[in-house]
């Protein structure tokens, strides 16, 4: 699983084998085609983009071309073990509804998401003035897909309101896993393990 | 006597075969053809489903046109539907004119059926096809793939004999018959039965069948396989062989000259009462109704692994009737991939030149047997 990015090969060493898993924004279904086969899981995937489809089925994956703003709506309740949102959160138009969605089709839902509070973000805001471009956020705001930015802070308290449980929160610098103490500071990346 | 494999296979079994419409046919004649080996265990069977003018000839030429099978593109050695990997049956369905029994078979008085032959459903050219798998020795389908009404087939494959299909292919179709395409059936059938050739279906003794009526159906029916964006782009208003409009009614616009072209060229090849039997099974397919009105209920339990693909220039079966079956499969569990892809050649997509189409079909088939 070396070759997974960071905070996939963080989701991939936590689902547990032999699951149902639904991934949500799948990509190129590099999350999946790992759980697949080095955990036997039951992976589906939902991805937007129809060549990524395309490739996810030519890898033998089953994948949707769907939305997650739109499409979760049709999976029954508790379908799966674990729905997994990567890196998507802030990109959809209501990102507390999707997550209510998450944890009805998944009795559990790793979410993962770049840290807007980052102490880089922050320098770059307050001493540029210009919406930050950095490693994590690398497009200008007139075309980056991320409508929705959230800090690791802002995520909490999104959490508490909803009633949703944190089992598990993994913060990354880098690719390296760094300490929960300043997270909201110190993290560029954030992954949450959540349950109702 | 033919062989029971290869090009050009014929062979009439007994039957009966039990009919949705109530009654039976038999004996029932089967034109199909193979290509490919069926392997030891008899695990490498995919069976390719037609549409509703589509026949045996898949991947070999057209005995009346001598064009090139209808499916070249998908079917044969390396391709996605690999026929060095897998042995391929693609029958001729019941109803139509191609060899398998349909309103031009002879009935028992000797006389050709007309339309004494039995109203057919999508169902009824399934139960013929399973019978006809029985017969070579073939229980479990590696694959079923069509598109179209091929793919209504395949649904219903799926739907009839769960454990009898592992992999299922469907691509630009539905799951039901809408109002419009009833509606545009209902077009060509009337054209048929106006034409004064028809008489009720008996022109077979004297060789002078609906031509002009089924020509028009042929024309309308092709309208609804193109987008208008090919339309435009192929024809435009452009006219045909001339420099100015003749302010008469021959085919002045290229348009019309190519769909009286296609009305006409489809009479050489096809039967007008196989025409009504067929699109009248079309009709009548509404999978969800035969299972309590709940298209999921189709799918319980059911082990088959699905894929589908819909166009988005498609307007006869939009994205929208794929994504309805793709939400019945995802509320019965069963494993599905569903996509919809980009090309500009409306309906007939399926046909043509996609490549994504066919990374598609040879990445799903292919992870069947892992």
């Amino acid at each position: 699983m070396t070759a997974l990015r960071p905070d996939l090969a963080i989701i991939a060493r936590e689902v547990a084998a032999g699951t149902r898993v639904l991934d949500v924004g799948c990509g190129d279904g590099a999350l999946m085609a790992a759980l697949r086969d080095e955990k036997q899981v039951d992976a589906r995937g939902m991805e937007l983009d129809p060549a990524n489809v395309a490739e996810c089925v030519a890898r033998g994956l089953s994948v949707i071309q769907g939305d997650a703003n739109i499409d979760l709506a049709d999976y029954p309740e508790g379908a799966f073990d674990y729905a997994i949102l990567s890196q998507t959160l802030q990109t959809t138009m209501r990102p507390d509804l999707v997550m209510e969605q998450l944890l009805r089709v998944g009795r559990k839902a790793f979410v993962s998401f770049p840290n807007f509070a980052h102490w880089r973000v922050r320098l770059s805001l307050l001493w540029g003035g210009r919406m930050p471009v950095t490693r994590l956020l690398p497009i200008a705001w007139y075309e980056t897909p991320n409508i929705h930015h959230v800090t690791v802070d802002d995520f909490r308290a999104l959490v508490r309101d909803q009633g949703i449980k944190v089992e598990g929160a993994w913060f990354l610098s880098g690719d390296r896993l760094t300490s929960a103490a300043a997270a909201n500071f110190r993290a560029e990346h954030a992954v949450f393990l959540l349950s109702r | 006597m033919t062989s029971r494999v290869g090009l050009d296979c014929n062979i009439t079994l007994a039957g009966p075969l039990a009919l949705d419409g109530g009654g039976a046919l038999a004996p029932v004649d089967f034109a199909y053809e193979t290509y490919g080996t069926l392997n030891a265990d008899a695990s490498n069977a995919i069976l390719l489903c037609h549409a509703l003018t589509g026949d045996q000839y898949v991947a070999s030429d057209h005995p009346v046109t001598g064009k090139p099978g209808w499916w070249t593109r998908m079917v044969g050695p390396g391709k996605p539907i690999d026929t060095d990997r897998y042995f391929v049956v693609c029958p001729n369905v019941i109803g139509s004119c191609m060899g398998s029994s349909g309103p031009a078979s002879l009935a028992e008085d000797g006389k050709p059926y007309g339309m004494r032959f039995p109203v057919i459903t999508i169902r009824d050219m399934v139960r013929a096809q399973a019978m006809l798998l029985d017969h070579l020795g073939i229980d479990r389908l590696y694959a079923v793939v069509g598109g179209s009404m091929g793919g209504m087939q395949v649904i219903s494959w799926a739907a009839t004999y769960p454990t009898r299909v592992a992999s299922a292919v469907i691509i630009a179709s539905t799951a039901r018959h809408s109002a419009q395409n009833i509606a545009f059936h209902e077009v060509g059938r009337q054209a048929i039965m106006a034409d004064p050739n028809w008489r009720s279906g008996e022109y077979y003794a004297d060789g002078k069948g609906p031509d002009a009526g089924l020509a028009v159906a042929r024309m309308a029916a092709h309208i609804t396989y193109l987008s208008e964006q090919g339309l435009t782009e192929k024809f435009g208003r452009r006219l045909q062989n001339r420099d100015a409009k003749t302010f008469g009614f021959d085919a002045d616009f290229q348009v019309e000259s190519y769909l009286r072209h296609q009305g006409l060229s489809f009479t050489d090849r096809f039967d007008a009462n196989s025409y009504l039997y067929i699109t009248r099974a079309m009709d009548y397919f509404d999978l969800a109704e035969e299972h309590g009105g709940h298209l999921a209920n189709a799918f319980r339990g059911s082990a088959t692994r699905f894929c589908l693909v819909s166009f988005d220039t498609d307007w006869l079966y939009p994205t929208s009737e794929s994504r309805n079956i793709v939400h019945a499969l995802n509320a019965s569990g069963a494993p599905v991939s569903f996509v919809e892809l980009s090309a500009p050649f409306g309906h007939d997509s399926f046909l043509l030149d996609v490549p994504d189409l066919n990374r598609v079909v040879d990445g799903f088939l292919k992870a069947g047997g892992q």
